[in-house]
């Protein structure tokens, strides 16, 4: 099936063409990295992991999100999610490989990786995170493969992966846990040492993964004409909806707990992220936009007017990602290191070279989204004509393989 | 033979596997040595004990306010690089600002000679370390022999995750390879490697040469007392029987082994 | 089989190609260069027989690393009795006193490159 991803349109391999190159920029920006050693990033001794382990952290999220349509679908025989059950299992398969990635970048000695698996310690949440995240690999490649192949073939899917459905659904939630978890029990952190960590995590998760998935389907029935049904969207927008509500509260909830009981070690923190501390407030901007854009969607979401429309629920989507980012991949990693254990405030800047690596890692994982959904919308153009819209203009003979 | 493409490649793909896989047969296969293993020990006057601790004499350390004798005395006998930022630096041993130190004491009228003094700061060398409980490779371990919480350079991958854990800042990495930095090498001790996480060891390395640690032997005002915390008999425990000590962050349950007597 | 004349061509084209290295060697004498070490300055024995040491210095020095560093001994007594202190730099440099022209030598034909002098110092260069 893997051939169905080279052959493509004009426009199909300018995409790749483009996402190669931003590959290679990153490459090469890594290689510096490689041989001058993690000093060319921004990351100091006061603020030891940076721009690489927050988007890990909400690639994770992201990963963990496709519980989100294969949950309805399997357990809960939720039809409409059929079409696209396959676009959420990819897109985890993408997201779980950018976030290995990002770890591996951001290691100081990277080959010496096979250590966490030959020296297993079972008392670091670390080692759970690499066999988390390397299980849910493995899952998400193995349903996939076998649920798309019998879809080549037109017949149901074999028995035996029904277990293996089921038991992804408890596995994402426990890669998304594990990660919290790596955070939520470290004392010398006050900022992260909170019970709500792991909810909020997968709050979050579940608003700014289907959100990009309500995205990405909305963009390929523009490029392809694939529709993946007005039903489908609906509910994923409602289940956005219940999430980023869930997940404003949560935060409030953090908010509040700082706030009242007014300990300076926790509200030192918060008073860092929306209003400076000691004259440093590079973050601030920034989380008031999150804050204004998590407003907004809440207005554009729970109003079902502006939700069933395309073009709001669009912009309620971009807003709900834009603003779980900027809390998860800059607020949420960065914050926990300022102020310091001293209680001195260093900030931190991502380098230009931090940029580029992040760009190509996400340039990776673009690419293997697009190759993965070339693949799928390839064999339910044949298998399933009638989810496709006959709309002028597209030339839907390029996407048959 | 009517072979597809499909299961040609899946075939090669699984051969490729299993012999890439091959490395997997020497795990644990180690060779022995040529020797009688069980003959390889330790030196032969080495200091021991059950539980390593210090105590450091504020009223002693702080008479002389520029003093950093015990700081260049590490960073000479461990080639610690010298990278002139704040950024990059590494650091096993330094002064602090005593309200940096002591963060949680919140105290605005501390006693004048402590309030505006510069104290050593160091790895506490935990009895509690979460250091040690969150390291994915056992990079960094309580020893349990000694109490040490010992580094392993060879083994360390770079994450980070212990100096994320570490409630008091006392470690460091190295951003850059450190070797141009180190202003003198010492001969008798090896540099660290780009990409390794490092701190205080209690000179573990002079303590197995029947050695006392640089920075206690190089103290002028012999303001660091360095002892087993489990033998009555040690200056340390009968010195924190008779004064008051202070630790860095009690609440946290970390069990500091460095006591500040005020 | 479709081709068949540009396939087996091809084929053998390929395994001229990639095996290159190894008629080349041959055919230019290269092949019977043994790399020359220099004999150590002090002592007639090492830790272990020349057999061993050839084919597993790397397994004996892995062992002393995790002796030295996770065990706290350093005393290794070889076979024939004689103890020595298990380090790199101040047991194996002591008698094999340059390593460019006894370490480096082999590793420089086989393209070897062990990273430990990153750490481990080289006692010529800061004696």
């Amino acid at each position: 099936m893997i051939e169905k991803a080279l052959h493509g349109d004009k426009r199909y391999w300018t995409w790749v063409t483009f996402l190669i190159l931003v590959m290679g920029v990153g490459v090469l920006a890594y290689l510096k990295q490689f041989n001058e050693g993690l000093g060319v990033t921004g990351m100091s001794r006061d603020v030891t992991w940076g721009l690489y382990i927050a988007q890990f952290t909400f690639m994770v999220g992201v990963a963990a999100s496709a519980v989100m349509v294969v949950l309805p679908y399997y357990l809960h025989n939720f039809k409409e999610f059929g079409r696209i059950t396959i676009l959420g299992e990819f897109l985890a398969i993408a997201s779980v490989i950018m976030c290995m990635t990002f770890i591996f970048v951001d290691m100081g000695q990277p080959f010496r990786i096979v250590n966490v698996f030959i020296y297993a310690t079972p008392h670091s949440m670390m080692f759970w995170d690499t066999i988390a995240l390397g299980g849910y690999l493995v899952l998400n490649i193995l349903i996939s493969r076998v649920t798309l192949d019998a879809e080549r073939k037109s017949i149901a899917p074999p028995g035996w992966i029904k277990p293996f459905i089921i038991l992804s659904i408890p596995w994402a939630i426990s890669i998304h846990t594990v990660t919290a978890f790596l955070y939520a029990g470290l004392a010398a952190r006050p900022f992260w040492m909170t019970a709500i960590l792991a909810p909020r995590f997968l709050a979050s998760a579940f608003a700014s993964g289907p959100a990009l998935l309500i995205l990405v389907c909305l963009l390929i029935r523009r490029l392809t004409g694939f529709d993946a049904g007005e039903k489908a969207i609906n509910k994923l927008a409602v289940i956005v909806t219940y999430a980023m509500s869930i997940n404003v509260f949560f935060v409030l909830m953090e908010v509040f707990t700082a706030v009242y009981s007014s300990m300076p070690e926790h509200t030192s923190h918060f008073e860092y992220l929306f209003f400076g501390l000691n004259g440093k407030n590079a973050l601030v901007p920034w989380m008031w936009a999150s804050e204004i854009l998590a407003a907004l969607t809440l207005i554009l979401l729970l109003n079902p007017k502006t939700r069933r429309r395309t073009n709001t629920l669009a912009v309620a989507c971009v807003a709900v990602f834009a603003s779980i980012w900027i809390d998860k991949g800059m607020g949420m990693v960065v914050t926990g290191f300022i102020p310091n254990p001293l209680g001195q405030v260093m900030e931190y800047t991502p380098t230009f070279i931090e940029i580029l690596i992040t760009l190509g890692v996400y340039a990776m994982g673009i690419l293997i989204v697009t190759g993965l959904y070339k693949v799928a919308l390839s064999v339910k153009k044949t298998q399933h004509p009638e989810a496709w819209k006959r709309s002028v203009g597209t030339d839907l003979e390029q996407v048959e393989a | 033979m009517c072979v597809d493409r499909r299961k040609f490649l899946q075939l090669a793909g699984l051969t490729a596997l299993g012999v890439a896989a091959q490395p997997i047969r020497l795990l644990g296969q180690e060779d022995s040595l040529p020797a009688d293993t069980s003959l390889i020990g330790r030196e032969e006057h080495p200091l021991t004990a059950k539980r390593w601790a210090m105590a450091i004499d504020l009223r002693k350390c702080l008479k002389d306010e520029g003093c950093n004798d015990c700081v260049v005395a590490c960073n000479k006998t461990h080639n610690i690089p010298q990278f002139g930022n704040r950024k990059d630096e590494v650091k096993w041993i330094w002064k602090e600002h005593f309200e940096s130190a002591f963060v949680d004491q919140e105290n605005d009228f501390v006693e004048e000679t402590v309030k505006h003094s510069n104290l050593p700061l160091f790895c506490n060398h935990c009895d509690n370390p979460p250091c040690v409980r969150v390291c994915p490779t056992q990079a960094t371990w309580k020893r349990e022999e000694d109490g040490i919480v010992m580094m392993d350079w060879h083994r360390c991958i770079g994450c980070r995750y212990c100096m994320a854990a570490c409630p008091y800042g006392s470690r460091s990495f190295n951003w850059r390879n450190p070797r141009p930095f180190i202003e003198k090498i010492n001969p008798d001790f090896p540099t660290r490697m780009r990409g390794v996480v490092e701190k205080c060891t209690f000179c573990q390395k002079r303590l197995s040469e029947g050695l006392l640690p640089a920075c206690v032997v190089a103290c002028k005002e012999k303001a660091m007392i360095f002892g087993d915390l489990e033998d009555p008999e040690s200056d340390v425990r009968k010195l924190l029987q008779e004064r008051f000590s202070i630790r860095r962050k009690p609440v946290l349950g970390t069990q500091p082994e460095i006591y500040y007597l005020v | 089989m479709y081709d068949a004349g540009k396939v087996i061509i091809g084929l053998i084209v390929f395994l001229v190609l990639i095996t290159f290295p190894t008629w080349y060697n041959v055919a230019t004498g290269k092949a019977t260069y043994v790399p020359e070490l220099e004999k150590a300055v002090r002592g007639d024995h090492c830790v272990a027989d020349t057999t061993y040491m050839k084919a597993k210095h790397m397994d004996l020095l892995n062992q002393w690393r995790d002796m030295v560093v996770r065990q706290d001994k350093r005393i290794y007594v070889a076979a024939d009795g004689t103890k020595y202190n298990m380090s790199l730099s101040g047991t194996c440099l002591d008698c094999h006193a340059d390593k460019t022209k006894f370490c480096d030598r082999c590793h420089a034909y086989m393209d070897v490159n062990p990273y430990c002098w990153e750490c481990h110092i080289d006692p010529k260069e800061y004696k």
